[in-house]
């Protein structure tokens, strides 16, 4: 059964159909991508994914199971992690602070046992700073960990989004635009790291613009224009597609 | 009830409400400008009224009004240019702060200068007990001066912000700020514009409601919660809406006397403010995705 | 315990003011401080809620309000008409009556100040709830008038009924027995135990909300100040963790607002108005918001000299003031005026400098 199923998913604001019967899955350990012109959707359809959105119409399967209309918090405790394409840090915050609010769902203080520091909390906060610190290490931004994760530069804002979604050890992680404002190097970073996350288990969806390394390290790629999907199959039938190429190239 | 009392009740209904429409239609102008709610709102309609008192002694009563409205224009500008137009994109609760901030010190300002007693105008024609017959309910000639300067005032800002430069304009920034600023449109002027157009249009309600309501340094507040009622319950940033809402919520307010103690009334319109937040917080009368479409 | 230690400067400090005061024979200056503590009680709970989760509330006066007029309500109001209701049977079998004569020598039954108050801050706490439940949906403006419109609605209904005493408020609020003899009163004899009680209770308060921020949930709520939709993208429940600490700053609300009102023997409609809300919010923003510290040393401060009348008739407007002095100038507290964070600012942008990381590696 694949990971991820999407069908007939459809979202309207106002009069513009942004998404429109998009279907499509994504089987485990798969790295797929989305791609298509600005405006063409693809944030919309992780929105809606998400539970950030509410679709108008058609369902998402997790697992096989009806994951449509749940909330964003439910969504990300069955298993999904996201990246915003504006990138969404909390201000005020350190870099190891953002990245432990990743671990939010794999841990269970709560309201009135966080109020008296009961022992386990304590001891779980101790588990919690550690796995987030791996995390760090994982991505090689340990040595930020004390700064305002809202001061860094850019690159490194991205890479601590990364680790924070990377915390919540999600089934299915989702990527919108993970490369967009890298450089060539930072970008063949991105490249080698997503390959990387594959080999934790962790599938991955997601929304690139830069091509050369969406054909690199996919195995499949959805093409949306105008909200509806118009191809779907691996990089080297995308990249011969005509309709793609019509939709890329313009007439 | 009685026909008669009906009437009497309709009327100091649309009176009341045709004021808060005016308060909305106040915060409109600015939310729609700057997507600031100015919580002083409510203080230029007491400002009005209270300069305008002041000044009665040594003008006669239309120039008594007009000096008021004028300087209570000038205290907008003065506001707006003082405290808000020099912050750089601030947060909307530090703005609700400052606007909140300006509301006390503009009251307590009042409450210095006229101390705790509530004065109010003379009738405009006639005094408290000369009535007109309508329909054989007795209503007070001043309530008449009230509705017709409050549909001067719409019509007034309807062929403003339809007919002139400056008003299509304000419509331009209220559409898209940053649009507006690439075709050359002082959107900072603009700004400071809808402050005083605010506080103008505030403080000419202030005078003529000001025989029938009396002025007190403290009218402001419940002005303002009222008048926000009325914007929210027309969908916020919508002024032809706030008449309707207005309207209604002065009527219902009217005839809730006959059934509710007076010192529950203000309760209603709380009351309505907070329903309609929870259950339909773009308005009575606009759409969900429209106002989904607008940054708050 | 280690953890507690931070607390050693101000318990030094409070009880080297009460010695101080001892030695002046300034006794006099306790009573403000005792007040003022409990005040500020209600301020670090609203600084949880507004500075760290970032959800405004005008309507904190509301909270107090209840809690204390119910409280004194229940302590003060004759049920000795109902004695042969079911009712009545029923609270003295459960034994929270208390009986007692009135200024005339009748028989005065009154449920019995602890029960009150345990009545009073579970009244508190509900309302908060059921308010909260849709009102935390809204964000920026919309949130601030509701909540300012429950506050006027509370004051409102201390005006305008009898049972709260309308425009007089409630008056002859009995003492609070508590365990060890104690009691929350006004009488001279017991000024220095009150003042003691007050800040005990406050510091009790800021150690559990310390506790809180520092920790899994608390790192919750500031992510939900930062951005709700991450936070939520994170697996945070954000209607929960807003309707759970607007709840508690609630019960911190009421908790001052009962101990207050036993201590004062009464309370009045002023409490409740919409100019308290505003005060509260103020004593916040001074603190630099996200500061408990800074909301609790303002919050003393403030409200110290605000009771000993050194604003004059100027009180309201000096709080306006600062209001707009502080959004204007230093939106992130006083403190932060005095450069504590542009020292550490400095320090931070050196140290990063050094290193240079190369973002993704
Ligand atoms: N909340 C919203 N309300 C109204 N319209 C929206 C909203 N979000 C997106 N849209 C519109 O839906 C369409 C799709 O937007 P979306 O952000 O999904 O595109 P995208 O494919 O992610 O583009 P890009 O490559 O620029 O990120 C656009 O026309 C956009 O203006
Ligand atoms: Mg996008």
């Amino acid at each position: 059964m694949a990971l991820l199923a999407v069908s007939n998913l459809g979202k309207q604001f106002g009069g513009l159909q942004a998404v429109s019967e998009v279907s499509f899955s994504v089987e485990r350990g798969m790295i797929k991508a989305v791609i298509g012109p600005n405006g063409a959707g693809k944030t919309t359809l992780f929105n809606l994914i998400t539970g950030s959105l509410t679709p108008s119409s058609g369902s998402v399967l997790l697992d096989g199971r009806d994951i449509t209309g749940h909330r964003p918090h439910q969504i990300a405790s069955f298993g999904i992690a996201r990246t915003f394409q504006n990138i969404k840090l909390f201000p005020g915050m350190t870099v190891l602070e953002n990245v432990m609010i990743g671990r939010h769902i794999r841990s269970s203080g709560g309201f009135i046992a966080s109020m008296l520091h009961l022992p386990w909390v304590l001891a779980e906060e101790q588990r919690i700073r550690q796995a987030a610190l791996e995390r760090l290490e994982m991505l090689g931004i340990a040595e930020l960990a004390e700064l305002e994760a809202t001061s860094l530069a850019f690159g490194q804002q991205r890479a601590v989004e990364l680790a924070r979604a990377l915390a919540m050890e999600p089934d299915l992680l989702l990527l919108d635009e993970p490369a967009a404002g890298l450089n060539i190097y930072e970008t063949a970073e991105v490249g080698r790291l997503i390959s990387s996350i594959r080999q934790l288990g962790i599938t991955v969806l997601l929304v690139e613009h830069d091509m050369s390394l969406v054909m690199d390290i996919s195995d499949e790629i959805v093409v949306l224009s105008f909200g509806r999907k118009i191809a779907e199959d691996v990089p080297e039938a995308i990249q011969s597609n005509e309709e793609v190429i019509k939709v890329y190239l313009g007439e | 009830m009685t026909l008669e009392l009906f009437i009497q009740y309709f009327f100091a209904g649309i009176t009341y409400g045709s004021i808060y429409a005016i308060v909305a239609i106040g915060f409109n102008i600015i939310y729609n400008t700057t997507g600031i709610i100015n919580f002083a709102q409510g203080e230029f309609v007491m400002l009005g009224g209270m300069i305008s008192i002041s000044l009665l002694p040594i003008m006669p009563l239309p120039l008594a009004i007009a000096a008021a409205v004028a300087l209570t224009m000038l205290y907008g500008a003065l506001l707006e240019i003082c405290f808000i137009r020099w912050l750089d994109n601030p947060g909307v609760l530090r703005m609700v702060i400052i606007t909140i901030g300006l509301s006390i010190l503009t009251r307590e300002a009042a409450l210095h200068v006229w101390d705790e007693s509530i004065r109010s105008l003379p009738y405009f024609v006639g005094n408290e007990i000369s009535t007109v017959n309508v329909l054989g309910a007795r209503v007070s000639p001043q309530v008449f001066w009230v509705i017709g300067a409050c549909g001067l005032m719409v019509a007034f800002l309807s062929i403003f912000f339809q007919g002139t430069s400056v008003g299509r304009q304000m419509r331009a920034c209220a559409a898209n700020r940053k649009a507006a600023v690439l075709c050359g449109i002082n959107t900072r002027d603009m700004v400071t514009f809808s402050f005083v157009l605010s506080a103008g249009i505030g403080a000419l309600a202030g005078c003529v409601m000001s025989p029938i309501t009396s002025t007190a340094y403290d009218n402001g507040t419940g002005l303002a919660i009222k008048g926000f009622t009325v914007a929210i319950l027309g969908g916020l940033g919508n002024s032809a809406a706030a008449v309707a809402a207005g309207l209604l919520l002065g009527i219902i307010e009217a005839f809730s006397v006959s059934v509710l103690p007076l010192a529950f009334q203000d309760a209603i319109a709380i009351a309505i403010l907070l329903i309609i937040l929870f259950v339909r917080p773009h308005g009575l009368f606009g759409s969900g995705t429209a106002a989904g479409l607008k940054e708050f | 315990m280690r953890r507690l230690l931070f607390l050693l400067p101000l318990v030094i400090l409070v009880v080297g003011v009460q010695v101080l005061t001892d030695w002046t024979d300034t006794r006099y200056y306790l009573t403000q401080l005792t007040m003022a503590a409990y005040y500020s009680l209600l301020i670090i709970g609203l600084c949880a809620l507004m500075g760290y989760t970032g959800q405004i509330s005008l309507g904190h006066a509301g909270f107090f309000a209840i809690g204390g007029y119910l409280s004194a309500a229940l302590t003060t109001r004759n049920l000795a008409f109902f004695q042969d209701q079911a009712f009545f049977r029923l609270l003295e079998g459960a034994g929270i009556l208390a009986t007692g004569q009135d200024i005339y020598g009748a028989e005065l039954v009154v449920v019995a100040p602890w029960a009150a108050c345990l009545v009073a801050i579970i009244a508190a706490a509900l309302i908060a709830w059921l308010l909260g439940i849709p009102v935390l949906k809204l964000k920026g403006h919309y949130l601030a008038m509701a909540t300012l419109g429950f506050g006027i609605i509370i004051y409102r209904i201390a005006l305008a009924s009898e049972y709260f005493g309308e425009a007089d408020g409630i008056s002859e609020v009995p003492p609070f027995l508590l365990p060890f003899g104690l009691e929350v009163s006004g009488s001279f004899a017991v000024r220095e135990a009150n003042y003691y009680i007050a800040w005990g209770l406050l510091i009790m308060g800021l150690i559990l909300l310390r506790n809180l921020i520092d920790s899994r949930v608390g790192r919750a709520l500031r992510s939900i100040h930062g951005s709700e939709d991450a936070a939520g993208a994170m697996g945070v429940d954000t209607a929960r963790c807003k309707l759970q600490v607007f709840v508690l700053s609630a019960v911190f609300a009421a908790v001052a607002g009962v101990f207050l009102t036993h201590y004062n023997g009464g309370i009045g409609p002023s409490e409740a108005g919409v100019m308290k809300s505003v005060r509260y919010v103020a004593i916040v923003a001074v603190g630099g918001m996200a500061h408990l510290w800074g909301a609790l040393v303002m919050g003393v401060v403030l409200n110290f000299l605000s009771l000993r009348g050194v604003f004059g008739s100027y009180d309201d407007a000096v709080f306006g003031l600062i209001l707009i002095g502080i959004m204007l100038f230093a939106p992130n507290g006083v403190l932060s005026l005095l450069n504590f964070s542009g020292v550490l600012d400095f320090f931070r942008r050196r140290r990063r400098r050094v290193k240079e990381p190369g973002g993704l590696r």
